[in-house]
C-alpha cells in the first residue's frame, strides 16, 4: 500500500499560490473573510484554551493525590474545578471540531468557495475571542467556586466571586456559536455545488448539520437563562432563587435543556470526522450510509428530550424521571447504529494503522465504554447511587476526552496535509495517539472505581477513605502521560511546518471527497480551481483499483475484475 | 469585502464571490435569515417558558398584580407596532416595484413607530420607577393594601421587566438597522440594487412586533 500512502512529493520548484501564502500581513489574518484562515485562527485559539483548561485540571490532580489535599484551599480547589470546566466546555470543545474543522471543511466537502457569509463567519471569530478573554480576565481575577454548571442560588446569590463576569463571557460566546450554527446552515442548503445532492453528502456534513441545528435551537436558551442569573446577580430579580421568589429548579431545566444537547454539539461533528477516517483507511464504502446519516439527525432530535436525567435527584416526580429514562435509553440506539456501521465498514477493509486511524480506533473504543457507562447512569436507580460521584466523571471524560477530544486529533492529523501542505512525522504521531490512548485510560479508568466506591466529585479531600489514595495517585500519574502525549503533537505538528522537505502532495492518504481530489494542498483562496460537479456517490473507494495502481507501477499484470457489470464493493 | 457584479449591467445586483448568482445569493439571505429567527424564538422561547411556569402557580396573585400595568398605553403600543408592521410589508412591496421614494416614506414611518413605542415605553417604565416596582432593593409591594405575596410580585415585575425590556432592546436594535436600511437606501449603495435586504429587515420587524402581541396580552390582559 506504500503508493496510497505517499508520504511526500517531489517539492514544486515554483511556490504555489495557496490560502496561506495569498497574502503575509497580519491584516490579511485578522480582517480575513476567508473560512480557511479562520479555521486556523480557531485552531490557534482553542489549542491556547485546551492548554490553559489542562493547566488547570493539571492543578486538581495534584491536589487529589493526598487524602488531605496537596497544596490548595478549598475555595481555589473550587475555583481550580471551575475553570477547568468553563474553559474546556464552553471554549474548547464546542468549538473545536465544528469551529476549526468544520469552517474549513464544510465548504470544501460540498464544493463551495466560501461559507455563505463569510463576515459573519469572521465576527463569530472576534465574538468568541473578546467572550474568552472575558471569561478568562474573570477567571484570573479572582474565580469562580461555583462549578460550570452555576446552579442557583449558589451562583445567583451566595458566590462571592465573579461570576458575573464569566457568565457576561459566556453569553457572549453563546452569540459566536450561534453564528456558526447559522452560517452552516444556510451554507449546507444553499451553496452545494452541481449534483451535490443531499445524499451525496459526506456523512461529516450531515453530523455538521445536525450539529448546527441543535445549535440555534439549544444555545439561545441557555444564552438568556445565564443572563437571567447576571440580572439576580445584579439587580435581585426572582427568577430562579427561592429567597426572591423564584425556583432553583427550574434554572436546572433551562440549563440541561441546552447543555445536555451541547454533548450532542462536541461528540457529533467528533463522529463525522471517525466516519471520513474509518472509510479512508479501511478503503471501503461506509456501512449503511442512510443510517448513518439519518442516525445523527435522530441524536439531535432525541437528544432534546432527554436533559431529565441530570435531575433524578433533583426533586423530579417519578413519573417525570420513568419518562426521561425511557428517552435516555432511546438516544443509545442512533449511537450504537453509528458504533456498529463503523465497524462492518472496517471489516474485510484494508485497514492501515496510520495516525487518523489509530485516533478512529481509540475513539470507537473509549466511546463504547463512554456510551456503555451511560445507560448506568440513565437508568434511575443505578443513578441515584451514581450521582455526583466520580463515576459520573469518569462517564463524560470518556465521551468527551476519548470521544470528542481524540477524534478532533484524529481529524486534525487526518487534514494537517490539507491545511497546511505539510506531512508530519507518521512515527511520531503513531506514538502520540498511543500514548494518549494509554495515559487517558490510565487516568479515568481508575475513576470509575473510585466513583462506584463512593468518592464524591468535586472534592478535594477524602481523608475519610484514605484506602481511595491508590485510585486516585493511579489517576494523577495517568495524567501525566496524557499530558505529555497531548504535548507531542504540538511540537511535532509545529515541526512539520518549519521542515522544507515534508511537502503534501494533494491527495496523501488516496482518500475521496471534493477536499481532496479537486483541490490542491493547501487549498487557493477560492477553494477550487475550476466549480466540481459532483457524479459519484461519498466513498465511492476501490480497493482493486488501489491494488492494481499498486501493480501496475510494480510492473505486475492487474487483477481482473470478475464481472464488469457487477458492484464489486458495497 | 470583494463584491463583483457578472454582468456588465450598471443595474444588477452585486452577487459576492462565494455564490453562483443573484437567486443563490438571496435564498441563501432569507434562509439565513429564518435561521436567526429560530434562535431569536428559542431566546424569547425560554423567557415565555418561565413566565408560563409562574403564571400557572401564582394564577391569582399575578391577576391582582396586573393592575398595576397601563392596558391603555400597553393598548396604544400594540396599535403602534402594528402600524409599523403593516408599514414595512409596504416597504418591501415597493422595494420590489423599484420605488424608492416610497420605499423610505414606509420605512421612514416604520422608524417613527418604532421611536413612539420606546417613547411610551418610556414613560410607562418611569411610572414603575417611581411607584418602587423595578425589582432590585428598592422594591416595594404593599401587601396589606392590595393583596398578593410579596415575593411572587417580584418575581412578576423581574418577569415584566425582563420580557418587556430585552423586547425594547429588539425595538432598539431594529431602529439602527431600518435606519442604516434608509441610509445605504438613499445613498443607492449597490447591495440595495433589489429588494432583498428590505425583505430581511421586515423579517426581523415583524418578529419583534410579534413577540409584543403575545407579550401585551400576557402581561396586560390576565382574566381574573
Amino acid at each position: 500500500m506504500s503508493a496510497i500512502l505517499e508520504r511526500t512529493a517531489a517539492p514544486d520548484p515554483q511556490v504555489k499560490k495557496n490560502y496561506l501564502n495569498a497574502d503575509h500581513t497580519l491584516a490579511s489574518w485578522l480582517l480575513t473573510t476567508d473560512h480557511k484562515r479562520i479555521a486556523v485562527l480557531y485552531l490557534i485559539g482553542v489549542t491556547v484554551m485546551f492548554f490553559l483548561g489542562s493547566l488547570a485540571a493539571a492543578f486538581v490532580r495534584f491536589e487529589l493525590t493526598s487524602p488531605r489535599g496537596q497544596i490548595l484551599t478549598h475555595e481555589t480547589y473550587n475555583k481550580m474545578f471551575t475553570a477547568h470546566g468553563v474553559i474546556m466546555i464552553f471554549f474548547f470543545l464546542i468549538p473545536a471540531v465544528p469551529a476549526v474543522l468544520g469552517n474549513f471543511l464544510i465548504p470544501m466537502m460540498i464544493g463551495a468557495r466560501d461559507l455563505a457569509f463569510p463576515r459573519l463567519n469572521l465576527a463569530s471569530w472576534y465574538v468568541w475571542t473578546i467572550s474568552a478573554v472575558i471569561v478568562l480576565t474573570g477567571l484570573i481575577m479572582g474565580g469562580v467556586d461555583t462549578g460550570w454548571t452555576f446552579y442557583t442560588p449558589l451562583s445567583s446569590l451566595y458566590s462571592n466571586t465573579q461570576v458575573s463576569l464569566v457568565l457576561v463571557g459566556l453569553f457572549l460566546s453563546g452569540f459566536s456559536s450561534i453564528m456558526t450554527g447559522v452560517n452552516f446552515i444556510a451554507t449546507i442548503h444553499k451553496m452545494r455545488a452541481p449534483g451535490m445532492t443531499w445524499f451525496k453528502l459526506p456523512l461529516y456534513v450531515w453530523s455538521h448539520y445536525a450539529t448546527s441545528v441543535i445549535i440555534i435551537l439549544g444555545t439561545p436558551v441557555v444564552a438568556i437563562t445565564l443572563f437571567l442569573v447576571v440580572l439576580e446577580r445584579t439587580f435581585r430579580i426572582g427568577i430562579f432563587s427561592p429567597e426572591l421568589g423564584g425556583d432553583p429548579v427550574l434554572f436546572q431545566h433551562l440549563f440541561w435543556f441546552y447543555s445536555h444537547p451541547a454533548v450532542y454539539i462536541m461528540v457529533l461533528p467528533a463522529m463525522g470526522v471517525i466516519s471520513e477516517v474509518i472509510t479512508c483507511f479501511s478503503r471501503r464504502q461506509i456501512f449503511g450510509y442512510r443510517f448513518v446519516a439519518m442516525s445523527s439527525m435522530a441524536i439531535a432530535a432525541i437528544g432534546f428530550l432527554v436533559w431529565g436525567h441530570h435531575m433524578y435527584v433533583s426533586s423530579q416526580s417519578v413519573l417525570q424521571g420513568l419518562i426521561f429514562s425511557l428517552l435516555s435509553f432511546l438516544v443509545a440506539v442512533p449511537s450504537a447504529i453509528k458504533v456498529f456501521n463503523w465497524s462492518l465498514t472496517m471489516w474485510r477493509g484494508s485497514v492501515q494503522f496510520s495516525t487518523p486511524m489509530i485516533y478512529a480506533l481509540a475513539f470507537i473504543g473509549l466511546f463504547v465504554i463512554g456510551g456503555l457507562t451511560g445507560l448506568y447512569l440513565a437508568a434511575i436507580d443505578t443513578d441515584v447511587h451514581l450521582t455526583g460521584t466520580y463515576f459520573i466523571v469518569a462517564h463524560f471524560h470518556y465521551v468527551m476526552v476519548g470521544g470528542a477530544i481524540l477524534a478532533f486529533l484524529g481529524g486534525i492529523h487526518f487534514w494537517w496535509p490539507k491545511m497546511f501542505g505539510k506531512m508530519y512525522n507518521e512515527f511520531w504521531g503513531r506514538l502520540s495517539a498511543m500514548v494518549i490512548f494509554l495515559g487517558f485510560n490510565f487516568t479515568f479508568f481508575p475513576q470509575f472505581i473510585l466513583g462506584y466506591l463512593g468518592m464524591p466529585r468535586r472534592y478535594h479531600v477524602y481523608y475519610f477513605a484514605p484506602e481511595w489514595q491508590f485510585y486516585h495517585v493511579a489517576s494523577s500519574l495517568g495524567s501525566t502521560i496524557l499530558g505529555i502525549g497531548f504535548l507531542m503533537p504540538a511540537f511535532y505538528l509545529t515541526a512539520s511546518l518549519l521542515r522544507k522537505d515534508n511537502v503534501a502532495p494533494a491527495n496523501p492518504w488516496g482518500a475521496k471527497g471534493l477536499e481532496w481530489e479537486n483541490a490542491s494542498s493547501p487549498p487557493v483562496t477560492l477553494n477550487f480551481e475550476s466549480q466540481p460537479i459532483v457524479t459519484e456517490n461519498p466513498y465511492n473507494y476501490d480497493p482493486i483499483e488501489d491494488t492494481n495502481k499498486v501493480r501496475r507501477e510494480a510492473g505486475l499484470p492487474e487483477i481482473p475484475r470478475e464481472d464488469p457489470d457487477k458492484e464489486v464493493h458495497h | 469585502m470583494a463584491t463583483h457584479a457578472h454582468t456588465a449591467d450598471p443595474d444588477a445586483p452585486a452577487v459576492y464571490e462565494q455564490f453562483e448568482d443573484i437567486d443563490q445569493q438571496q435564498e441563501t439571505y432569507i434562509l439565513g435569515m429564518w435561521s436567526f429567527l429560530v434562535t431569536e424564538i428559542m431566546f424569547f422561547g425560554a423567557l415565555f417558558l418561565i413566565y408560563s411556569i409562574y403564571r400557572w402557580q401564582y394564577q391569582g396573585d399575578f391577576y391582582i398584580f396586573h393592575k398595576e400595568l397601563d392596558y391603555v398605553l400597553g393598548g396604544i403600543n400594540t396599535t403602534v407596532l402594528l402600524a409599523s408592521s403593516f408599514s414595512v410589508a409596504l416597504a418591501v412591496h415597493y422595494a420590489q416595484l423599484k420605488k424608492k421614494r416610497q420605499q423610505l416614506l414606509a420605512l421612514g414611518f416604520t422608524l417613527l413607530c418604532a421611536f413612539g413605542f420606546l417613547i411610551i415605553k418610556a414613560i410607562e417604565y418611569g411610572k414603575k420607577f417611581e411607584h418602587s416596582k423595578f425589582p432590585n432593593d428598592t422594591f416595594v409591594w404593599d401587601a396589606a393594601k392590595y393583596g398578593g405575596d410579596p415575593e411572587h410580585a417580584r418575581l412578576f415585575f423581574s418577569l415584566y421587566f425582563s420580557m418587556t425590556g430585552l423586547h425594547g432592546l429588539h425595538v432598539l436594535i431594529g431602529i439602527l438597522v431600518i435606519g442604516y436600511l434608509m441610509y445605504l437606501i438613499a445613498k443607492d449603495h449597490p447591495v440595495i440594487t433589489d429588494y432583498v435586504p428590505t425583505e430581511l429587515v421586515g423579517l426581523y420587524w415583524h418578529f419583534v412586533d410579534l413577540v409584543w402581541i403575545f407579550l401585551y396580552p400576557l402581561f396586560y390582559l390576565i382574566p381574573k
